[in-house]
């Protein structure tokens, strides 16, 4: 291995955060392999306790409850990926757009993501999901809702402090559009912080989702989305295996995009990454 | 403010549902008369943007409408659920508090060795932590297995609540003289309180942590340390006083959080707090119940912030004259 301090193998959390999420997209790709059994079949085997057969047991209608957590891999992931891509290019916009034209424009969206900062995440989020019915899609739309004024705030916050670089003046000098401006001369400035939040926000935009499949505002049964499978275990809450198995699996997941992100943070913030080198 | 009632009254207007359906029953929703004057008293027969001035018009004499659930005024539901979400939150944020504070010491000061290392990780296990899941685990676990605690609810089934004063149970009885009704009422928060500080404690972990650190590196540290002043008085005397200004800040921002954060929390424990109503209001999309619960909760968040500000002049002299 190289010994460049700032490679993120050497930091260890980065490497397991990596480790865990590889498993999780594989888990994913090959859920028909892995699952023993049929995630939506029900059999007379009612809520058995894991056993030599069903591994994590069976639920209420005596689904197998490893091959859900299996199957669910290919519910979650996907789309907490797509949420936080999703936040990412609309904060991202709307971030660019403020900070590079500045004005009423900028004021105008600053007040927008001042207004959504100022409503915790879930009760906007639970709004907005239960106005529009409880459906995976509307949640995943909710939590991107609440989610973009992150990225806004950052990306705004990068362009004001390099708009004005000799760079990109000289650049418009020599008649380069403002998208030009925007998309190659300001963008590799942007990309570094906006992937380390998006990292970071993965975790929270999971939590999110889940959260609202658990309130019963997501995904809808028989679907195999892991926090819909945590809320049927809060039904029968003393047949501990129905939602611990599932838990785990979210919070394996969420551990391992903070992992990440955690590292991330340290190697592209310098002072933070110089504090911990001394 | 008015920023707030538009997003949440724009909110109320994604609805593609019917609220008159919910809200309803089906007997009464073959009947168009009836359906029609539900709809008038609600005021939902009005144009849109004509039922958002009117509903701004009485945000400002103090009314936030009347709830579709419970038919009652929506300020009278949040003056009954909020006090059950302030004990709570406080009982969280002392718990954060002192654990935030003492792991981020021990973290800071052991920088880079083992229990640092191990603080990190329990650390973003704590905020990785699904909290709903937390809630039915540790229920199952000190309820069910162990019975340390109660199960859910603010009292034992059966048992009066102590008459109003505060609304806070704990306060009340405690001020009626019922100790060992208050004890019961503090058993009953313990462990929705335990599992909702867990994300807190380890958010002031961590940020005790940064900010010491970054103290730690300035002259007047090392000048200290070269008087020849033992150890933990430049912890105490020189590093923590001026950390602190910083944690109170985000700990003022987390008591915010913990006000307006708890829905999932208080969802398992049947807690009947502002989380819960929120919860209902949305379920039943009872839009008066989901305006109001908005609005009252990011007033608070923007109150904690103002606090915060307040605070931070008071605790630091050189921003009074700033």
């Amino acid at each position: 291995m190289k010994k460049n301090p700032d490679s993120p193998w050497r930091q260890p959390l980065a490497v397991i955060g990596v480790t865990i999420l590889v498993i999780w997209v594989l888990v994913a790709i090959f859920a028909p392999l892995i699952a023993p059994s049929n995630p939506i079949a029900q059999n007379y085997k009612e809520l058995l306790p894991p056993n030599a057969h069903n591994w994590f047991g069976t639920d209420s209608v005596g689904r197998d409850i490893l091959s859900r957590v299996v199957y669910g891999a290919r519910i979650t992931l996907p789309l907490s990926i797509m949420l936080v891509i999703l936040a990412m290019i609309v904060g991202t916009i709307i971030g660019a757009i403020a900070g590079y034209f500045g004005g009423w424009v900028d004021a105008a969206l600053m007040r927008l993501t001042d207004v959504v900062l100022a409503f915790p995440g879930i009760i906007l989020a639970m709004a907005v999901a239960a106005a529009l019915g409880a459906e995976l899609r509307n949640a995943v739309f909710a939590v991107v809702l609440v989610a973009w004024p992150t990225y806004a705030r950052l990306v705004r916050g990068l362009i004001l402090s390099s708009k004005n670089a000799d760079y990109v003046t000289s650049s418009r000098l020599l008649g380069a559009s403002t998208t030009r401006a925007l998309f190659v001369d300001l963008r590799p400035n942007i990309s570094g912080p906006v992937f380390v939040l998006a990292a970071l926000e993965a975790g929270n935009g999971m939590l999110l989702l889940s959260g609202l499949s658990f309130l019963g505002l997501g995904a809808r049964p028989p679907s195999a989305e892991w926090g819909a499978m945590v809320s049927a275990g809060a039904n029968n809450f003393d047949k501990w295996w129905i939602a611990v198995f599932p838990g785990l699996a979210i919070l394996t997941a969420v551990l391992a995009f903070n992992f990440l992100g955690d590292a991330l943070r340290d190697i592209l913030d310098p002072r933070t990454a110089k504090a911990l080198r001394e | 403010m008015l920023g707030i009632t538009f997003i949440s009254f724009s909110v109320t207007q994604l609805v593609p549902g019917d609220p008159a359906a919910l809200n309803l029953g089906q007997s009464a929703m073959s009947d168009p008369t009836i359906v029609a004057a539900w709809r008038a008293k609600y005021g939902l027969d009005k144009p849109v943007p004509e039922q958002y001035i009117i509903y701004l018009n009485h945000l400002l004499h103090g009314d936030l409408g009347q709830s579709q659930q419970s038919r009652r005024a929506v300020s009278t539901d949040l003056a009954e659920y909020f006090p059950a979400t302030l004990e709570l939150a406080t009982v969280a944020i002392f718990f954060s508090l002192i654990f935030g504070l003492l792991f981020g010491i021990i973290a800071a000061v052991t920088r880079n060795r083992w229990p640092d290392q191990v603080i990190r990780f329990i650390t973003l296990t704590g905020v990785s932590v699904p909290t709903f899941w937390l809630s039915l685990v540790f229920f199952y676990v000190f309820y069910f297995k162990l019975s340390w605690f109660p199960s859910n609810g603010r009292l034992d089934p059966g048992v009066d609540a102590p008459s109003t004063i505060t609304g806070m149970y704990t306060v009340d009885a405690v001020l009626h003289g019922q100790f060992a009704l208050a004890w019961q009422a503090l058993r009953h928060i313990m462990l929705p309180a335990i599992v909702l500080a867990i994300y807190t404690i380890a958010v002031l972990t961590r940020f005790t942590r940064a900010s010491i650190l970054e103290i730690l590196n300035n002259d007047y540290v090392r000048a200290a340390r070269a008087k020849g002043l033992p150890e933990s008085l430049v912890i105490r005397r020189h590093v923590l006083r001026p950390a602190l200004l910083s944690i109170v800040t985000v700990a003022g921002v987390a008591f915010g959080n913990l006000l307006a954060g708890s829905v999932l929390v208080e969802n398992v424990f049947s807690w009947p707090g502002i989380g819960q109503y929120a919860y209902r209001s949305s379920i039943g999309l009872d839009l008066p119940g989901i305006m109001g619960v908005s609005i009252v909760v990011a007033g608070i968040f923007i109150t904690m912030n103002l606090l915060v500000d307040i605070a931070y002049r008071f605790i630091d002299p050189s921003l009074r004259h700033g």
